[in-house]
């Protein structure tokens, strides 16, 4: 008796997205295997936690903020760490010291209940004071100014790193997984079992989760450290810019990994990639450089926010900024989304086209060929 | 010992017809072809550059060809079938760090198999290629025998119903030859068509049913290894006697090629010098042998290319 007597097996006809979900989940297990990954994104995080929580740690150290309270409100402000009351009798009294520059706000009871406050800054919300103050209260502004310059530079500066190291990161990663198969010839067995789409689909999908998973821990451990340590006042803002950015580095991530994994299938091995993925790699560097140096010109944020490669920081920072009209996000979304799904049929035919051709690098007109 | 079968038998046939390839201004093939029966173990031989992977690449659809097709029981081959192909390419290769078990596995699923199924065909073919004790390890691990076991379960883990493997015996320790051949030979008999190329032409004579010669990305020669044997056999006759065979230079219309002692080879002008030999030496004495030569696949293979 043979054992191929046995049941048929359980044997279906792959689709491509079960294929695809193959691939990706072959290539985030190697990802989760690998002890350089782990170890760089432990210290990444670590580097995040640490530009979040130390700040506040060193400014707890800072002389109590002198605030002025006006009748009730003295109750609120009394014993409070990191506050220095200075009685005065009305509000208008209160505000001139702090033009004055004697105090960092004033505090006034709140109309109502009569156990609430307000707090009045000068140009931006006295952050020291509202997070010294146990209950949340409403802030009120004399002169607003639009957005702290300060604040600007760090989102901006926030956003450019992080997707500057996530795109680098990830990039290179899809590159050397690709040159690695075709480096150990096993690309030649894969491809007679499934389509070059599907392979390399596997590969864009797989690394994104793996960079969208390490943007989300970013964001969450940013996000717990701001609230651990109190810093309420600065999320506020940042929030809705946030979510944006979120969205346009998934859809741009998409795009650069397509583009790398065609520009490394050109080289036959790992040493060669940079030969030919440099021009990808420019194409992140120069949004963050151009956002480091620009961020406070509006002119060229306005360009990098609807230009494709640089649309991912440049249009998340206009939205902080509050430069950025409702509408303007959703087109620059839509450019992006064109020209991704542009150089994911690029990066295919490319890849296609050179998987198979061992030896010297393949000329990017002969990739290109149909 | 019973065993699982390697491949599955539903007797198909592979055609290939008119394939032309060109690479720039090369043609690397020119109209092959021919045909792998079902049950057929057919060996493909040439030299290097002569296009034989070539030609296995467009049967997996890794390439396509410039013109002809690839037909399977009739019809032409599709996606859908090429996923019951079995491939061992010439380039070798798995993936260095991913372990043995959870690759071969990985690549049945490739191939639509369920996670349970995957992993019981794994389990009994890493198990039948004596890689059992190894399923944890990495590939990268492996000794350069066992690194060429592990690709064999590669070509056959998802079951396949036809086989094309190129160069299956190159850098095989001779164990693995063994279990190789085993497997071609389980596999033809089990009804599938079977396709390999080797450089070991001595392997191929005696493996195969039938042959594919093919020079320059054309076919010289196909047929079975009988046919062409006997095609290719040329005039050329063998006698063995118990005594001297000297007498053989005076019989007329003969030409010796070779002598030794008892044996020669010669070549007769017509059928009745021929039969004069055998008479003249059934008089001398005991004729041991007198046949027509044995041609080596080695010899075939020479004149069809040259």
């Amino acid at each position: 008796m043979t054992t191929d007597a046995r049941l048929e097996p359980e044997r279906t006809t792959p689709r491509f997205t079960r294929i695809v979900g193959l691939v990706a989940g072959r290539e985030i297990m190697s990802r989760l295997r690998s002890k350089a990954f782990l170890i760089s994104t432990g210290i990444l995080m670590l580097a995040v936690l640490a530009s979040v929580i130390l700040p506040s740690v060193f400014a707890s150290d800072d002389e109590a903020a002198p605030v002025a309270v006006v009748g009730a409100a003295a109750s609120v402000a009394d014993g409070v760490d990191g506050l220095e009351p200075v009685a005065v009798t009305d509000r208008a009294e209160g505000e001139e010291l702090l033009r004055d520059g004697e105090v960092d706000a004033v505090l006034v009871p709140a109309g109502g209940d009569g156990v609430g406050v307000s707090v009045i800054g000068l140009d931006q919300p006295p952050g020291q004071v509202v997070s010294a103050l146990s209950v949340s209260p409403a802030v009120e502004l004399l002169d607003p100014a639009p957005v702290d310059t300060g604040l600007a530079y760090l989102v901006a500066f926030g956003f450019g790193i992080v997707f500057f190291m996530s795109a680098i990161t990830f990039g290179s990663t899809i590159a050397s997984s690709v040159v690695e198969e075709k480096q150990t010839r096993v690309v030649e067995l894969l491809l007679s079992t499934v389509t070059a789409r599907s392979l390399l689909t596997g590969k864009i999908v797989g690394n994104s989760v793996m960079a969208f998973g390490q943007i989300v821990a970013i964001a969450g451990l940013a996000l717990i450290g701001l609230a651990a340590t109190g810093q309420r006042v600065l999320l506020g803002g940042v929030g809705p810019s946030i979510v944006w950015f979120a969205i346009f580095f998934t859809v741009g991530f998409v795009m650069l990994a397509a583009l790398f994994a065609g520009t490394a299938s050109m080289v036959s091995r790992v040493e060669d990639v940079g030969s030919t993925t440099t021009p990808v790699t420019m194409l992140i560097m120069i949004p963050y450089f151009l956002v480091v140096f620009f961020f406070d010109d509006p002119a060229v944020l306005a360009v990098m926010s609807y230009v494709p490669f640089s649309a991912p920081i440049g249009m998340p920072v206009r939205i902080f900024l509050g430069d950025a009209a409702w509408w303007e996000p959703i087109l620059s979304l839509g450019i992006l989304a064109a020209t991704t799904v542009a150089a994911v049929l690029v990066g295919e035919r490319i890849y296609r086209n050179s998987l198979l051709r061992m030896g010297s690098r393949v000329k990017l007109g002969e990739a290109l060929a149909r | 010992m019973p065993r699982a079968r390697l491949v599955r038998s539903v007797g198909r046939m592979l055609e290939l017809s008119h394939l032309t390839k060109r690479y720039g201004e090369r043609l690397a093939l020119d109209d092959v072809s021919f045909t792998v029966g079902a049950g057929r173990l057919t060996g493909f031989v040439g030299g290097n550059g002569a296009g034989k992977t070539t030609t296995m690449r467009i049967v997996l659809g890794v390439l396509s060809a410039d013109a002809g097709r690839v037909v399977l029981d009739g019809a032409p081959v599709t996606e859908l079938d090429r996923r019951r192909f079995g491939y061992m390419p010439e380039e070798r290769g798995l993936y260095p760090k991913m372990r043995v078990l959870e690759q071969i596995v990985y690549l049945a699923r490739l191939h639509g198999w369920s996670p349970a199924a995957a992993r019981r065909n794994a389990l009994d073919l890493l198990e039948r290629l004596g890689l059992e004790g190894r399923l944890d390890d990495t590939v990268e691990s492996l000794s350069l025998g066992n690194q060429q076991r592990a690709q064999i379960a590669a070509a056959l883990v998802h079951r396949p119903e036809v086989l094309v493997l190129d160069e299956p015996f190159s850098g095989l320790d001779p164990m693995a030859v063994e279990t190789v051949q085993s497997v071609l030979t389980d596999a033809a008999a089990s009804g599938a068509p079977v396709l390999f190329s080797s450089h070991q032409l001595d392997v191929v004579e005696r493996l195969c049913d039938d042959l594919v010669i093919i020079a320059d990305g054309r076919v010289r020669a196909s047929g079975s290894r009988d046919a062409l044997r006997e095609q290719h056999g040329g005039e050329r006759w063998e006698l063995l006697m118990a005594g001297d065979v000297g007498w053989l230079r005076e019989q007329p219309g003969i030409r010796v090629a070779r002598f030794d002692g008892g044996w020669a080879l010669f070549e007769a002008e017509t059928e009745a010098a021929r039969q004069a030999v055998l008479a003249e030496a059934l008089s001398r004495g005991e004729v041991v042998a007198f046949a027509r030569e044995h041609t080596t696949l080695a010899q075939i293979f020479k004149e069809v290319v040259r």
